[in-house]
């Protein structure tokens, strides 16, 4: 075919098609076949990504919107003085004083063994109990009168209600019999059993027991450590940018100095933890699991990325606003601090509340310094014990209990959530006060 | 206390301020501007005194401890070491007026726990007063050392700025501190590990197992701190992961930068940004929960369909295993590789491309014989830094992959990597000394020098590639 | 009229009117989105010659050669109304592919941009992608030819395995013109090839203009009027994105009919 080519070339005759013969256009349809299966390749790998993304957060909604309602019992309890002590009430057991009300709600006799009411108790909290102790401790004249007393059911018993837990699987197989399912159902119907919005789970912390956890402690937790984050990373990420970009002369020691952060904004964030541990735990005596360690570490986590984001935006300040502060006598600090970095103001504040996102959504280096530990109160303070959003959910789903699986789900919702707001802030933030030059 | 402090250094300040704006004003018009005058007052008054504070702050606990410790009664003395760490830290919580912390019973050593904390109760008066004593000083005598330096023509305004350029070098330093720290830190804790387990034991050894060692203490130590099947697994679970997210990736940013329209390009990137902005514990969860359980159903039910002793094999395949860390981890990655080589590829001139199409080559040919090859020392240099973010990523191997130190590359099998055994180490109760805990900063170090390697090379690559085509 | 006196004829032949026509456009408008870049352009280029398109800078020249080969349609929004017939055949035909039409028409561009690959490769690359050479031989064959017709052989015959972007800038655009002719195409477009070259580098290149214009219609996008003069057969003025005359380049540069093309290539506007 070629040969023909040259050979016409050669002979300077004119050949029409130019060696395009049948075999080309063959090609060209074989080598369009190729274009659409590549660009069909480019377009499978979009699909594919988007379908994991719609596949994580389905998975998501779909086991944890469960977590947002919840049933409580309501149920009046008549206090026996033959049985609770006015005197010491600590010595009753108001658990089976509950079981008993409660089978008497359903209609079922109390047995020689017992076993009716153990299995009645495994019905609701054990919260309700601790509830009844708390009242009668308060005010021992309730001891002869009948209390209404409000408090959620099992979890297990909460699962069936959901229908997570099914009458169709084997009754060795889940944690509910059958007879405890009749009873539900009877109980429902009574109304002592009623659903609702879980607002436990916004008011409480965390809990052993899963109907009673909540994520008020670690949404504290996590609010006061990116306090401390913020507090540290924000001042001292901004002027070092500002010095970075707008003193600093260019020589190596600047240079080693951006080479640096580039590298720390990649080093992996265990690393940090570790670093936490080994300086602030060890060497300083910060208290461990505390929210200031916590943010501490990352501070120095969210400081590479603090500077970056400053320096891009100091960056999109046009030169001539420079130019014009310092033709008019100002100083080069009054320049920066006066005109640059106003002008800035929007950008930073862009960058640094999607680094803080960033760093609310962080779990591993808070396992190092101790912020996986159990705890069901709600920290005062910066030293004291707390957990944080994502390791609740770390926490919770390394739980044995089925429940916590749906608390899990919902805490995640909940960790996500907070993180959209943050990035609709940025959003809000970057509309708002954009300029463009 | 410290809120006090801190109150009292403010007003300090502020009155500093007043004064010396004042002098400067009832002086008359000189260099700087009265406010530049007051500032300087200020800085003086407040500067050192808070500096010694924060120092004694930080460090006053360490002092005091060292001080309590340094005449030990010999009862004491003759007691193990972190014994007598609990023993003072007991004698300063009694001093202090609190519990102590009940980790030992000192009911021998009742008379000399009180003695202490008698010492410590008087130590604590004395460096509190000193300490507040010498900020006082500093405080006023830098006060009056600025104060009577104002002058008309003392050009205050330049030194204040002096102390602004010291504050922003000083937030510049501190990058390069937290490098200093990182390396200082790992290097100094994998030292004191190195003391008791060979680096060669460490690097070459092949058997993982450092519950062992706490038991047995040095006997087992050599071969139970043998980190190989870490770094294996750890290879196994990265490979496994670009496996997955480099080509969807690269895919995705090729489709991205050379096919879709604006639009489209305008909804799928927020899209993919939002997978890269999920937290590594929810991915950690869906891998646990989800990815896991699907991927053992589906093995179990291909060796119930097989049968024979791949099918056992398959039949008793769990949920952990080196293939649900790996694809999870994959799909992580998938936005970072995705939008790394989109910026990449964007970064060849358009010019090559229109040489090409100009050829008659199909946008495919472009890109495969033209684009890619220009953009490939770019393009790898994103898979260095994805591989670096694989093998550093904690969350989804310490919920996924398992705990088992296999030295296998069968990714159906449980394994587990050094970030997992970082994570298990040291989330236990145990002393801080043991060579278990110290173990985790041995991993540590060889993490962190792996990873800054990786990203070292990544960004020289990706520099010289900028530079080639600006 | 006084820059026509100075500028150079020598080797713009007249051309007869009634020499074969190799591309013929007829009522071109081009549209980028809403703003129209060419309003009603029809042009004839003879086979076998230099046609140069001049005018002043965005006044649509670029525009109309990018419709020769459809680069335009690689531009998301641009959209081309007209007949451009080459040989009498449709080239926005939708039955022609742009890949065929391509293949028979070359372009080179403003800047040099030979493929980061050695320069076997570069000018290896269309044969290889559309299947021209059978043998490795025939393939070396093919290259040797184009860079002894792109003048660029003897310079760069023992080091064809080094990268051709190591080339000077003369070299590359003599190289990028090798790429074009290895394909072995009827025409040839030009987008200012010598706007990014030195003056030796670019009498190269005009040298070699004029030898190929044997064997190819050439089309040429040039600012430079000297150019134009020098290497074309024909010339055609654009301005505002109308043609506003065309012809003999002779006729153009001594001659003018329209006032608006006698202000330009004196120097008056543009």
């Amino acid at each position: 075919m070629t040969d023909a080519l040259l050979t016409a070339d050669a002979a300077g005759a004119p050949d029409p098609r130019r060696g395009r013969t049948a075999d080309f256009e063959a090609r060209v349809k074989k080598r369009n076949a190729a274009e659409k299966r590549f660009r069909f390749y480019g377009r499978l790998a979009i699909f594919v990504a988007l379908a994991f993304l719609v596949t994580l957060l389905g998975r998501i909604v779909s086991q944890g919107y469960h977590a947002f309602t919840a049933y409580e019992v309501s149920l009046p309890v008549y206090i026996d003085p033959l049985r609770v002590d006015r005197a010491n009430p600590m010595g009753a057991n108001y658990d089976a004083l509950i079981a008993e009300a409660l089978l008497a709600k359903i209609g079922a006799p109390n047995d020689e063994l017992g076993e009716n009411l153990l299995a009645a108790q495994e019905l609701v909290s054990t919260d309700l109990g601790f509830n009844l102790l708390d009242q009668i401790r308060k005010d021992p004249n309730l001891v002869g009168k009948t209390l209404t007393l409000k408090g959620p059911v099992k979890a297990d018993a909460q699962l069936y209600l959901k229908h997570e837990i099914k009458r169709e699987t084997a009754e060795g197989d889940r944690k509910i019999s059958d007879q405890q399912m009749d009873w539900i159902d009877k109980l429902e119907k009574a109304g002592v059993i009623t659903g609702g919005f879980n607002t436990r789970f916004f008011t409480a912390s965390d809990s052993t027991e899963p109907e009673q956890a909540g994520v008020l402690g670690a949404i504290v937790g996590s609010a006061l450590m990116l306090f401390v984050t913020a507090l540290l990373a924000v001042p001292t990420g901004v002027l070092a940018a500002v010095y970075l970009e707008e003193f600093a002369p260019k020589n190596r020691w600047t240079d080693l100095i951006e080479v640096n952060i580039n590298n720390l904004a990649a080093v992996p964030s265990i690393v940090y933890g570790l670093l936490g541990l080994a300086l602030f735990i060890n060497w300083m005596g910060v208290p461990r699991s505390s929210p200031l360690v916590g943010g501490l570490v990352l501070a120095l986590m969210a400081l590479p990325t603090v500077i970056i984001a400053t320096r891009s935006a100091l960056k999109a300040v046009p030169p001539s606003i420079r130019e014009a502060a310092l033709g008019v006598g100002a100083s080069r600090t009054q320049t920066v601090f006066h005109h640059v970095l106003p002008l800035a103001v929007p950008g930073v504040m862009t960058g640094v509340i999607l680094s803080l996102a960033h760093a609310l959504g962080e779990t591993a280096p808070l396992l190092m310094v101790g912020m996986v530990s159990f705890n069901p109160g709600i920290p005062e303070s910066v030293t004291s014990a707390a957990t944080v959003l994502p390791v609740q959910v770390f926490i919770w789903e390394t739980a044995s209990e089925r429940a916590f699986h749906e608390k899990t789900a919902a805490a995640i919702m909940v960790l996500i959530g907070f993180m959209i707001l943050m990035n609709l802030l940025a959003v809000i933030v970057r509309r708002k006060f954009e300029r463009r030059w | 206390m410290v809120w006090i402090v801190l109150v009292l250094l403010t007003a300090l300040s502020a009155l500093a301020y007043g004064l010396g704006r004042r002098k400067a004003k009832a002086a008359g018009k000189g260099h700087s501007r009265p406010n530049y005058q007051g500032a300087y007052v200020a800085l003086w008054a407040v500067v050192p005194a808070g500096l010694l504070l924060a120092v004694v702050l930080v460090f006053g606990g360490r002092i005091e401890h060292a001080m309590l410790s340094a005449d030990a009664p010999a009862a004491v003395a003759e007691l193990p070491s972190e014994q007598q760490e609990v023993f003072y830290g007991d004698a300063r919580a009694l001093a202090a007026g609190k519990a102590t912390s009940g980790t030992y019973d000192f009911g021998p050593l009742k008379a000399h726990l009180d003695a202490k904390a008698a010492q410590s109760a008087r130590q604590h008066q004395i460096f509190l007063t000193a300490a507040i004593g010498l900020a006082i000083a500093l405080a006023l005598g830098g006060f009056a050392l600025a104060f009577s330096r104002l002058k008309p023509d003392f050009r205050a305004r330049n030194r204040v700025e002096g102390w602004v350029s010291g504050l922003l070098i000083a937030c510049s330093t501190l990058a390069v501190l937290t490098t200093i720290g990182i390396v200082a830190s790992l290097a100094f804790e994998a030292f004191r590990f190195f003391q008791s387990v060979s680096p060669l034991a460490f690097l070459f050894g092949t058997e993982w197992s450092p519950q062992i060692a706490m038991r047995t203490d040095q006997v087992a130590a050599d071969g139970a701190f043998g980190a190989v099947p870490l770094f294996a697994g750890t290879f196994l679970v990265m490979l496994i992961a670009m496996i997955v997210a480099a080509p969807i990736g690269l895919y995705s940013a090729i489709y991205l930068s050379e096919y879709a329209h604006k639009t489209s390009r305008g909804v799928i990137k927020p899209l993919l940004e939002v997978l890269a902005g999920i937290p590594t514990v929810v991915y950690g969860f869906f891998a646990a929960l989800t990815v896991g359980p699907i991927f053992r159903a589906f093995f179990n039910w291909v060796g119930a369909q097989t049968g024979g002793p791949l099918g056992d094999y398959l039949m008793q395949v769990q949920n952990q295993m080196a293939l649900t860390a790996g694809v999870v981890m994959g799909i992580m990655l998938i936005p970072f590789v995705s939008s790394l080589s989109d910026d990449i590829i964007n970064a060849v001139p358009q010019s090559l491309r229109d040489g090409s199409l100009a050829m008659g080559a199909t946008k495919s040919e472009t890109i495969k014989n033209v684009v890619l090859p220009a953009a490939l020392p770019g393009v790898m240099a994103a898979m260095l830094l994805a591989v670096s973010r694989a093998i550093g990523e904690t969350m989804i191997v310490t919920m996924a992959a398992g705990l088992q130190a296999k030295l296998t590359l069968n990714p159906l099998e449980t394994v587990t990597t050094v970030t997992v055994q970082i994570v298990t180490l040291l989330t236990g109760d145990q002393e801080f000394d043991s060579p278990k805990t110290l173990a985790a900063f041995g991993l540590g170090l060889t993490l962190f020098l792996v990873t800054l390697t990786l990203n070292v090379i990544a960004m020289r690559v990706v520099q010289k590639y900028r530079e080639q085509y600006d | 009229m006084q820059m026509t006196k100075n500028v150079t004829l020598a080797r713009a032949e007249a051309l007869p009117d009634h020499a074969p026509i190799k591309i013929n456009a007829m009522g071109i408008n081009v549209f980028y989105g809403e703003k129209q870049a060419l309003f009603d352009v029809s042009i004839a280029c003879p086979d076998r010659a230099v046609t140069a398109l001049i005018g002043p800078s965005g006044c649509g020249k670029s525009t109309f050669l990018r419709c020769i080969n459809r680069m335009n349609d690689t531009i998301v929004g641009c959209r081309v109304d007209g007949r451009i017939e080459i040989d009498n055949e449709d080239v926005n035909l939708k039955s022609l592919d742009p890949v065929v039409l391509r293949s028979r028409v070359g372009m080179v561009f403003q800047k040099p941009n030979p493929f980061p690959k050695s320069i076997f490769d570069n000018v290896a690359y269309g044969p290889k992608i559309h299947g021209f050479a059978s043998s490795k031989s025939e393939l070396e064959g093919i290259v040797e030819h184009s860079l002894k017709k792109a003048g660029l052989w003897g310079e760069v015959a023992d080091r064809l395995h080094q990268p051709g972007t190591g080339l000077s800038g003369g070299q590359q655009q003599r190289l990028v013109i090798a790429r074009a002719i290895a394909v072995n195409p009827e025409v040839i477009l030009m987008d200012e090839p010598c706007s990014a070259l030195d003056p030796i580098a670019t009498a190269k290149i005009e040298e070699l203009m004029d030898e190929l214009r044997e064997q190819y219609c050439i089309v040429i996008v040039t600012h430079s009027m000297a150019q134009a003069a020098r290497v074309s057969q024909r010339t055609a003025f654009f301005h505002l994105g109308r043609l506003v005359e065309a012809g003999t380049t002779e006729a153009i540069f001594t001659n003018p009919t329209d006032p608006r093309t006698q202000d330009y290539i004196t120097g008056r506007s543009g």
